[in-house]
């Protein structure tokens, strides 16, 4: 039994086998290994090369009429390396003698046989090194891919670890199954934390050196409430957390008797609470949740679900789907929003130095003008099913609003000239999660139908921290005075310009924070449908009398360290029962 | 049964040199006898019927490469192989016919 301590992101028990993913380009982990683990792993590099042979021979059956001997050859060559005893005692011997996983040893032996072809001066020659990196990959992909497939293909329930994941790799999660997920990397608000809570599943990150301490299909026990995650748990163990499992979901059920209630503090003041989405079938769970609307729904999980990008009817199908759930009620779509963190891994866009500081979101979509109006065009289609309002991310200056809001209107003509309806009266939103959007958030709101605030990204660029880089994290705090201070402007100008302003970030899912919003002015949230129950019990149980009493004092405070611990203090006090 | 050694001394003459499919060829070849075959240059030798260590010799146009067979069939080995990468070049072209 191993116990590990890392960041609980999404609440909640779950005990299940693991899986564990690696990332997608076959990045080998350096893994030591027991020497008791020997033959396992000289086992799997044999079973490995009599299964990559086995799909090369069947690929050659396939392409028996092949033409060109140059791809025949290339087979034919591929399978000889694969039949080579001293490759293979090579890759045996090294598991043999330094102890490493069949995945290491293979790698390393391939690195070194390419590197004596790049060696030879003869280009012919040294251009055969590619050969060798091909044969490595038949052989990575029997020792990883199959893991990597049962993603997809699982059929039990199962917990998922791994060093971090992709957005891509969370959009292939089969719901039916994925019960928890644990990774080494990512912080409250990691791309992880963040589909955890939009599925309800527990999670946990930071997890140091997680994916070395188990294999796969070892028993984990990932403890959402508490940051642990449990390896191979005793029995003792597995009781006392069934128990905990138990009165976690009694909780759960207790919050869930307020559903029916309104969001409503004791002095009578209405918080309007929707739900942040992903995917359109989430949109029933935040109406079963008990929540108003759609405050984010986040479109970039369309791009990221299939390999080409959406055609307008995938955009249009998503949209009305969404809408359909809440006929008469605001569901805001937020246009794509990829690059970063979000979209690196993919093999569409070039790798940048500095992807949180490039070409990312709106700016993306500015340089890409034919993607970003088919997404407008559904969505000013589907506009006339419902309330459907537009929202740009990442808006940085006045210029970018007015670019954004100049193709709307061009794709509005289009649809004029197709005769197909739509609401001309669309409302159109921004994200304020930058730090010169907010300090111009008074000029921006002149030209904008509402504000969004993404207290993640605003957090992240006010205070130069990247959220998922574990050496820098702690300093990432949305309650620090600094990003407070902007919050506070943006608040201000929205009700100045009497536009409508709302919070989407994290932050507002984030019990101890809802007395320091609510003080502050906030009036409407948007946050994970699974925190709903819980963040309406705590407007619920507080007047704004208090709430402003707590505002005023933080905003008098100059730690972030004294703003959190007082925060944790005050809403310790209104639900004991969380902490 | 006598142990019978034989060795030669054989000129990659095909422009592209020892690359992966004329390596294919050789250990088809050579793999085809029962006797030990050793290939070198001046710096290793290798086993003449792993493709990966012969495919690592990186002989280019020119390269002089010793074969050395031990065993019953040693001797009609040799001369396959150096039929094979003398005369035959690969099945590919040399310098003077491109």
């Amino acid at each position: 039994m191993e116990i590990k301590k890392g960041i609980a992101v999404s609440p909640g028990i779950s005990i299940a086998k693991s899986i564990v993913i690696d990332s997608e380009d076959y990045r080998i982990p350096f893994r030591k290994i027991n020497p008791s683990q020997r033959m396992k792993e000289i086992q799997r590099v044999r079973n490995a090369f009599k299964e990559a042979i086995d799909d090369l021979t069947a690929l050659q059956d396939d392409n028996v009429n092949l033409e060109h001997r140059n791809i025949k050859d290339i087979f034919a060559v591929h399978l000889r390396f694969l039949h080579d005893r001293s490759l293979r005692k090579q890759i045996t011997d090294r598991i043999n003698s330094e102890q490493v996983t069949a995945e290491y040893a293979v790698s390393t032996i391939f690195r070194d046989i390419a590197g004596q072809f790049t060696k030879v001066k003869d280009s012919y020659i040294s251009e055969r090194a590619a050969d060798i990196y091909d044969i490595e990959r038949r052989l990575l992909k029997q020792l990883l891919g199959r893991k990597r497939e049962t993603i997809e293909k699982v059929t039990e329930e199962v917990v998922v670890v791994a060093r971090e994941l992709s957005p891509t790799q969370t959009a292939g999660f089969n719901r039916a199954f994925v019960k928890g997920l644990a990774t080494e990397v990512g912080g409250r608000t990691s791309h992880t934390a963040i589909v955890a809570r939009s599925l309800g599943i527990p999670a946990v990150v930071a997890l140091e050196g997680v994916t070395e301490s188990l294999e796969a299909g070892d028993l984990v026990i990932i403890d959402g409430n508490r940051g642990i995650v449990i390896i191979n748990p005793n029995q003792e163990t597995i009781d006392q957390y069934k128990e905990y499992s138990v009165e976690f979901q009694e909780l759960e059920h207790k919050l869930d008797t307020i559903r029916e209630k309104p969001a409503v503090t004791r002095d009578g003041i209405k918080i309007t609470m929707l739900g942040n989405i992903e995917f359109p079938d989430e949109a029933e769970m935040v109406l079963e949740r008990g929540g108003d609307g759609i405050g984010l729904y986040r479109t970039e999980f369309l791009y990221l679900n299939s390999a080409t990008e959406p055609t307008e009817k995938d955009h249009y199908e998503a949209y009305a789907q969404t809408i359909k759930v809440f006929k008469h009620r605001p569901v805001i779509i937020r246009t794509m929003d990829l690059g970063a963190d979000k979209y690196t891994q993919s093999k569409r866009f070039v790798r940048e130095p500095n992807p949180s500081l490039g070409l990312r979101s709106i700016r993306f979509c500015l340089q890409n003008i034919m993607m970003f109006k088919t997404q407008l065009h559904a969505i000013l289609r589907a506009s006339v099913l419902g309330e459907i309002k537009v929202m740009f991310p990442l808006i940085t200056n006045h210029q970018e609003l007015m670019q954004a809001k100049m193709i709307l209107r061009d794709v509005m003509e289009d649809l004029d000239e197709e005769s197909i309806p739509y609401n001309p009266n669309i409302e159109i939103g921004i994200m304020i999660e930058t730090p010169s959007a907010a300090l111009m958030a008074a000029s921006l709101a002149r030209d904008s139908d509402f504000f969004s605030i993404g207290t993640n990204d605003l957090t992240q660029y006010t205070l130069a921290v990247d959220r998922a880089n574990e050496l820098v994290s702690t300093l990432y705090s949305p309650v620090d005075p600094a990003v407070l201070r902007l919050i506070r402007t943006i608040i201000q100008d929205a009700y100045q310009a009497q536009i409508d302003l709302s919070i989407c970030g994290e932050m507002a899912s984030e019990p101890e924070y809802i007395m320091l919003l609510l003080g502050m002015g906030v009036r409407k949230i948007s946050i994970a449908q699974p925190m709903i129950p819980e963040i309406k019990q705590i407007i619920r149980s507080v007047t704004m009398d208090g709430c402003n009493k707590v505002a005023r004092k933080i905003l008098t405070m100059h730690s972030e360290r004294h703003i959190s611990s007082y925060l944790r203090n005050a809403t310790r006090k209104i639900l004991p029962e969380i902490f | 049964m006598d142990s019978v050694v034989c060795e030669i001394s054989v000129e990659i003459k095909n422009t592209d040199g020892l690359h992966m499919r004329p390596a294919m060829m050789f250990v088809d070849i050579a793999s085809q006898y029962d006797c030990d075959i050793t290939v070198s240059n001046n710096e290793t030798s290798v086993d003449g019927k792993s493709i990966m260590q012969i495919s690592v010799l990186a002989a280019t146009y020119g390269t002089k490469l010793k074969i050395r067979a031990e065993g019953i069939d040693s001797e009609k080995a040799v001369e396959s192989l150096r039929e094979l990468v003398e005369d035959k070049m690969f099945d590919e072209p040399g310098p003077e016919e491109k």
